[in-house]
């Protein structure tokens, strides 16, 4: 049961680097269009003017 | 702001040197750049956000614009002499139809805010509950002794902060409640909450066999999902009420006896005092209620009395806020302003009609009502009772009782309403309509009866001849000729007909418009007129018409109807096979009104209805049990918009009547009110699926809770399952 000492830790880092990438896609702005931004991306040009 | 001295500043640039003029140009505040945000329903794919932004961006001045498909509104960065007419105008022409909305920077920044912290707590307790249960299953498939309580452990050290922070919202509505003396639906909420982190915080000191911890986080989380839902759907209701720009500025020309001359000055409608005098210049609307002093012109008072026939104005006519002055400048002397003006008299009633209709409670009210009370019986007979039996056991009695409040909390019962109204708003929008009160759809789903206004709302406003073949092509080419020398309405709509129809215009001398009377010139030789009845001689018809007379032959009408408004006899149509009664209430003539009603097939109509007149005749439907969705559009609409079970007015209405109502319609098409209101009965049904889902639950799990037989595995269950099969028969709306 020795294993539990390290995948408990993992598990929980790893859980804690969702949450962490979660909160930047959050401050940058990436719910505010989804449908919009899923349109974007298969555009054909580029976009000359990304959101800040 | 133009009369502020600029002080000349050293700049860099030359083009700067230039900018107090332009800023004097624009007359507004010294802002080098604006943003506009104009709301735009008719976008709908990728193609739509290439052409919009690339058109925009051409336009001189624009610096840059993105649109934002999910909430369908661009935003432009612009220099500050580019505005929002300007804009509206180049996205009509590229067929996508706009609407200004006021940016307000602060409140939208503000909503985004709130938005983005319920979505961290919700993010937060989503990884807590993924955690917790990781350990959890381990305990319940058969962890022992120190292994379980290390596990224990863990989950309370992730648990016990996840609570602190992700169940705040709940906390604090429930202590408002409970200061307000009232047992809403976060009383139970956080007391469940709160009882299974403290229970198993204890249990798990004292290495018992269970801790609530994960259904303390999950509870957490499905609610917050409920309460995410529910804030996105109110904030797009908030959006709308408050973003859709004024549409006139209340501003007035006041003239100041001088020496000599009087001279003007632009004032607000508010400094201005009974007795002062104030120009109207065609085309724009009167501020004040009053009376002419000199001037004659004609009057379309569409918007405030439904009526499609421009009225004569001429010295000593009383005039009232909100018509429109066509043809020649007046003066108006001020007999009533601001709080006196009918205008305000009229927001005094509105006020009293709305109250009434705040009176409203919503399905998920009236469960709670009778919810929270039931809850918190349970639980203190739960515990009393096995206190009893246990012969004072506290422990057992405790956790019994905190088992039972954790099942019967509701998960789904939080899930159920605001799931189902996020799909249907979802679906309305893209249809073209904005909610703006929560509650109207539920209001919109019991509705009987439809009354519907005339003049802006059934048809477009705007009039189109409809009796020219019975003229020569000689009376139709001096009649062009004569339409286009004049800025009236129903010249401009004629002067347009003829030329569509390929009409080529006569050449006529001395072109002079009377104002008020109408345009008459000189045609080899003999004298023509086109204007009112009287004017040239003719006997006035119960329709809308100008008459055209040339030399001595008898004047001949030339009668205009009302253009419909696209989709109108389809929601007719479809509400009357509904069997919804079908009505028409306009303050028009009556000839007018019955020609519309039989050309829709409304048997139900009454005409020249004053704004008093429609608001008692709803009121009075009403009081006979009925349920009326009101559509209309005017200022003399707004009264009954108020006073309507629920009522709808499209983008293009007054704002005050926009305001008054709970739905606004974007876009020109009426055909979606019909929709919107089977959509709206079908989601109230899907909101009484659910709450007799979630009642199901109840009933099977609460017997079990009661017994002593819950464990945290079953906890777990029966929430994840109920608010999944909630939000899933949500989804089905789709």
């Amino acid at each position: 049961m020795d294993v539990l000492a390290i995948l408990i830790p993992i598990s929980l880092v790893l859980g804690l680097l969702g949450l962490a990438g979660f909160y930047w896609t959050l401050k940058k702005g990436m719910y505010d269009d989804p449908e919009g931004d899923s349109r974007r991306i298969l555009r054909g040009d580029y976009d000359d003017n990304p959101k800040q | 702001m133009s009369d502020t001295l600029h002080a000349p500043s050293i700049s860099a640039c030359p083009a700067c040197v230039a900018a107090p003029a332009a800023l004097e140009r624009a007359g507004s505040a010294p802002q080098g750049d604006a943003r506009i945000v104009m709301s735009v329903p008719g976008a709908h794919c990728a193609a739509c956000i290439s052409a919009i932004e690339r058109d925009l961006e051409a336009m001189p001045g624009v610096q840059s614009a993105r649109l934002n498909l999910t909430l369908k509104r661009v935003s432009v960065q612009a220099e500050a002499d580019v505005d929002a007419p300007a804009l509206a105008d180049r996205l009509k022409r590229l067929g996508y139809e706009a609407f200004e909305l006021d940016p307000g920077t602060l409140s939208m920044t503000e909503t985004d805010r709130q938005g983005r912290d319920l979505l961290m707590r919700l993010g937060v307790a989503g990884f807590s509950m993924m955690n917790i249960m990781l350990l959890s299953v381990a305990v319940w498939s058969g962890a022992t002794d120190a292994t379980r309580d290390l596990f224990h452990l863990i989950s309370a050290a992730i648990a016990l902060p996840t609570v602190a922070f992700s169940g705040q919202p709940f906390f604090k509505s429930a202590f408002a409640s409970l200061r307000a003396g009232r047992l809403g639906m976060d009383v139970p909420i956080s007391l469940a909450i709160l009882l299974a982190s403290a229970i198993s915080v204890y249990e798990t000191f004292q290495s018992g066999h269970h801790a609530y911890f994960d259904a303390a986080v999950m509870l957490t989380f499905f609610l917050l999902a409920g309460r995410y839902l529910d804030f996105r759907t109110r904030a797009a209701a908030r959006s709308a009420a408050q973003e859709l720009a004024a549409l006139e500025v209340p501003r007035a020309i006041r003239l100041v006896a001088g020496d000599g001359a009087a001279h003007e000055e632009t004032v607000s409608v508010a400094d201005l005092k009974p007795g002062e005098r104030v120009l109207v210049r065609p085309g724009g609307r009167i501020p004040v209620d009053g009376v002419i002093e000199s001037g004659t012109s004609e009057l379309d008072r569409s918007i405030l009395t439904g009526e499609t026939m421009p009225a004569f104005a001429g010295p000593d006519t009383v005039v009232t806020a909100g018509a429109v002055n066509l043809t020649g400048p007046l003066v108006v002397r001020v007999t009533a302003a601001g709080r006196d003006s009918s205008l305000h008299r009229m927001a005094d009633l509105v006020a009293v009609a709305e109250s009434a209709r705040n009176r409203y409670t919503t399905l998920a009210e009236r469960a709670s009502r009778g919810y929270s009370p039931a809850v918190h019986l349970l639980a203190l007979g739960a515990f009393l009772v096995w206190l009893w039996i246990s012969g004072g056991d506290a422990r057992l009695a405790i956790n019994i009782a905190a088992a039972t409040l954790i099942i019967t909390c509701p998960c789904a019962l939080g899930l159920a309403v605001p799931a189902v109204v996020t799909a249907a708003s979802g679906k309305l929008f893209r249809a073209g309509m904005l909610i703006k009160d929560g509650t109207a759809l539920e209001r919109l789903a019991e509705v009987d009866t439809v009354v519907f206004d005339k003049t802006g709302t059934l048809t477009l406003g705007t009039p189109e001849p409809t009796n020219l073949d019975q003229f020569d092509v000689q009376a139709l080419s001096v009649a062009a000729a004569m339409a286009a020398g004049s800025s009236h309405p129903l010249a401009r709509a004629l002067a347009g007909a003829t030329q569509r129809a390929g009409v080529i215009p006569a050449i006529l001398d001395d072109v002079s418009e009377v104002p008020g009377h109408g345009v008459q010139a000189c045609w080899r030789g003999l004298r023509v007129r086109l204007g009112r009845a009287n004017w040239v001689g003719a006997a006035p018809l119960d329709v809308t018409a100008a008459y055209l007379a040339i030399g001595d032959s008898p004047a001949r009408p030339v009668t205009f109807a009302d253009r419909l408004r696209p989709g109108a006899e389809d929601a007719v149509r479809i509400f009357q096979a509904q069997g919804k009664a079908v009505w028409l209430i306009s303050g028009d003539v009556p000839g007018a009104v019955r020609v519309l009603a039989e050309r829709l097939g409304i048997d139900r109509w009454r005409a020249e209805a004053l704004p008093e007149d429609k608001a008692d005749a709803i009121q009075s439907m009403q009081a006979e049990g009925r349920r009326v969705l009101m559509v209309g559009d005017g200022l003399n609409d707004t009264v009954a918009l108020a006073a309507a079970h629920v009522s709808i007015s499209p983008a293009s209405a007054l704002d005050a009547a926009r305001v008054a109502s709970d739905i606004v319609l974007l876009g020109t098409d009426l055909a979606p009110i019909a929709r919107a209101q089977s959509i709206a009965v079908t989601s109230v049904r899907r909101i009484r699926e659910n709450f007799a889902v979630s009642f199901g639950y109840n009933v099977v799990a609460v017997p079990i809770a009661l017994l002593g037989f819950a464990t945290p595995l079953w906890a777990a269950l029966a929430m994840s399952l109920s608010s999944i099969t909630v939000a899933l028969n949500a989804l089905r709306l789709k």
